[in-house]
């Protein structure tokens, strides 16, 4: 899992792996603003947007065998990029959690245009950072919340401890 | 039996409008988004998830306002939704001890690595009405406190037990079997635990609390501890047929509770502590605790006890504990059962009569 990577790394050299996590958890409004254009009004589906089903599997007490917990709700699609467009062709992939067709035909566009240098060139620079910060910031947010909500719990020992309670026979 | 009826199509058609309006209520008052429900009634939100077995906040939203918030049948909306839609696959198996916390206690460790969080809880309020809330007051925002770039990031507690070997340990055979899907195939008894725990998953929150209670009165001998009780959000990673590598793909909220249960041991076995174990969709913690409890009182068999309360029965517990088909199957009864009650009639009449006779015959 990639939960832990940092900001940094993402800025030198992102594998796929990372840039598709971050593209799945990016505001819609962000991808639309960084990709609207370079989408294309046409893009050459290979798997057009499709919402479906994924069943998720836990594991009996966190680590023993597999059980099926139940569905999310899933959107893929694959695309080719446009040569005309941005001088490279790729195959981009998205899978996202959720049912908004744009926005796996954005991060699939994404995920292409990534895969190329000189086409990632034609990516604004700051698009992975900025998901990374904002979800950074989220994760933060919940983090530092949970926190102040941390307590030590005492156990209560009687005053008396250590003395007779009752007194002694005489 | 019921024998199909014609007509009253006006009638239904009517039904459906009167029930519209008053789902919308007073229409001076500003209409309820599916946007503010998800944000503003979460546990409603979640409850319905956890039993629809499909986790999509928004469409658990919809699927209250379309209910008029009857949960039951926000349930089966959902349920009925997701027959629509084609199956992708499975997920990698999620991994809970990467759960970036929310809430994290545990009633058998006072100390534990990563500490007690108590999050959002409703346990240490007074459940007294808050008369502002009918004012609308706005919330301040909650306090914050440093964390560690991990924080949110802590190993469960039973592994604390599992070191020192008190507790059974969890068994992983090699080959990682692949669990029966009861969205697949049916039910089928003695089930494994795998299949017993996907029916708990999806089960009633009203029928698995009672059960479980009933378990703790002596209906079953379970005498738990609440080793951890953990609610947080959770990668879902998948391997993409295309790509062949897996990819996180979104977070859920989930509920997991691990309980720990007395044992006294066996031939085969010292004593030692045994698990039960509960997870649910969203924040669902009432739910995931009970699910731990009779998750473990159904594991009588395996652990040679004797099965003599309803918790114990799995064939009693899983079938029952669907609130979609137990519903459905209780309120068909409403549906016309004229023909059939006829031929009852007709049946009781006929040996009232008969004894009539037979008095006057003797």
């Amino acid at each position: 899992m990639l939960q832990d990577d940092g900001i940094a790394a993402v800025l030198t050299a992102p594998s796929r792996q990372t840039w598709m996590r971050l593209l799945s958890r990016a505001p819609l409004q962000m991808l639309e603003a960084y990709l609207a254009d370079l989408a294309g009004a046409q893009p050459r589906w290979l798997r057009r947007p499709e919402s479906g089903l994924v069943m998720v599997q836990g594991r009996i007490g966190g680590n023993g065998e597999r059980f099926n917990l139940g569905e999310v709700t899933v959107t893929r699609c694959a695309l080719r990029t446009d040569p005309e467009r941005v001088r490279c062709e790729h195959v981009g992939v998205a899978y996202v959690l959720g049912r908004s067709a744009r926005h796996a035909e954005l991060a699939a566009t994404a995920d292409a245009l990534l895969q190329d240098p000189l086409s990632r060139a034609r990516l604004p620079t700051d698009l992975l950072t900025r998901i990374a910060e904002g979800l950074a910031e989220r994760q933060a947010a919940q983090d530092e919340k949970a926190r102040a909500t941390r307590v030590e719990f005492f156990t209560a020992a009687r005053e008396s401890v250590g003395e007779p309670t009752e007194p002694p026979p005489s | 039996m019921y024998v199909a009826v014609k007509g009253g199509e006006v009638a239904i058609q009517n039904s459906h409008a009167l029930l519209a309006e008053l789902r919308r209520g007073d229409p001076a008052l500003p209409e309820l988004s599916a946007a503010q429900i998800h944000a503003q009634l979460r546990l409603a939100v979640d409850r319905v998830m956890s039993e629809g077995s499909l986790y999509d906040p928004e469409l658990a939203a919809l699927a209250l306002k379309q209910a008029a918030g009857d949960v039951v049948e926000a349930i089966f909306l959902l349920r009925a939704y997701r027959t629509t839609l084609p199956r992708f696959g499975y997920s990698v198996p999620i991994e809970t001890t990467r759960m970036r916390l929310w809430r994290r206690i545990s009633a058998t460790f006072k100390d534990l690595p990563g500490g007690q969080i108590l999050g959002p809880t409703y346990d240490y309020t007074q459940r007294l009405l808050d008369f502002a809330l009918l004012a609308g007051t706005p919330v301040p925002p909650a306090p914050r406190a440093p964390a560690a770039t991990t924080a949110g990031l802590c190993p469960g507690v039973l592994d604390l037990l599992d070191r020192e070997g008190l507790i059974e340990p969890q068994p992983l055979s090699a080959a990682d079997p692949e669990p029966i899907d009861l969205t697949r195939e049916p039910m089928r008894f003695p089930a494994p635990r795998a299949a017993r725990l996907q029916n708990l998953a999806r089960a009633d929150e009203g029928f698995l609390l009672a059960l479980a209670y009933s378990s703790q009165r002596g209906y079953a001998h379970t005498h738990p501890f609440a080793g951890e009780v953990r609610f947080g959000s959770v990668e879902v990673e998948v391997i993409p047929e295309e790509l062949g590598f897996p990819v996180s793909i979104g977070d859920v909220a989930l509920t997991e509770c691990q309980m720990i249960n007395q044992f006294a041991g066996s031939a085969r076995q010292p004593p030692q502590f045994t698990r039960g174990y509960g997870l649910a969709f969203g924040h669902s913690e009432r739910k995931a605790m009970a699910m731990s409890l009779v998750d473990r009182a159904l594991r009588a068999p395996e652990l040679g006890e004797a099965i003599e309360s309803p918790a114990q029965m799995e064939e009693f517990v899983l079938s029952h504990s669907d609130n979609l088909e137990a519903s459905g199957f209780v309120q068909h009864l409403k549906l016309p059962h004229y023909v059939d009650f006829q031929s009852e009639l007709e049946l009781v009449r006929r040996m009232r009569a008969a004894d009539t006779v037979q008095q006057s015959e003797s």
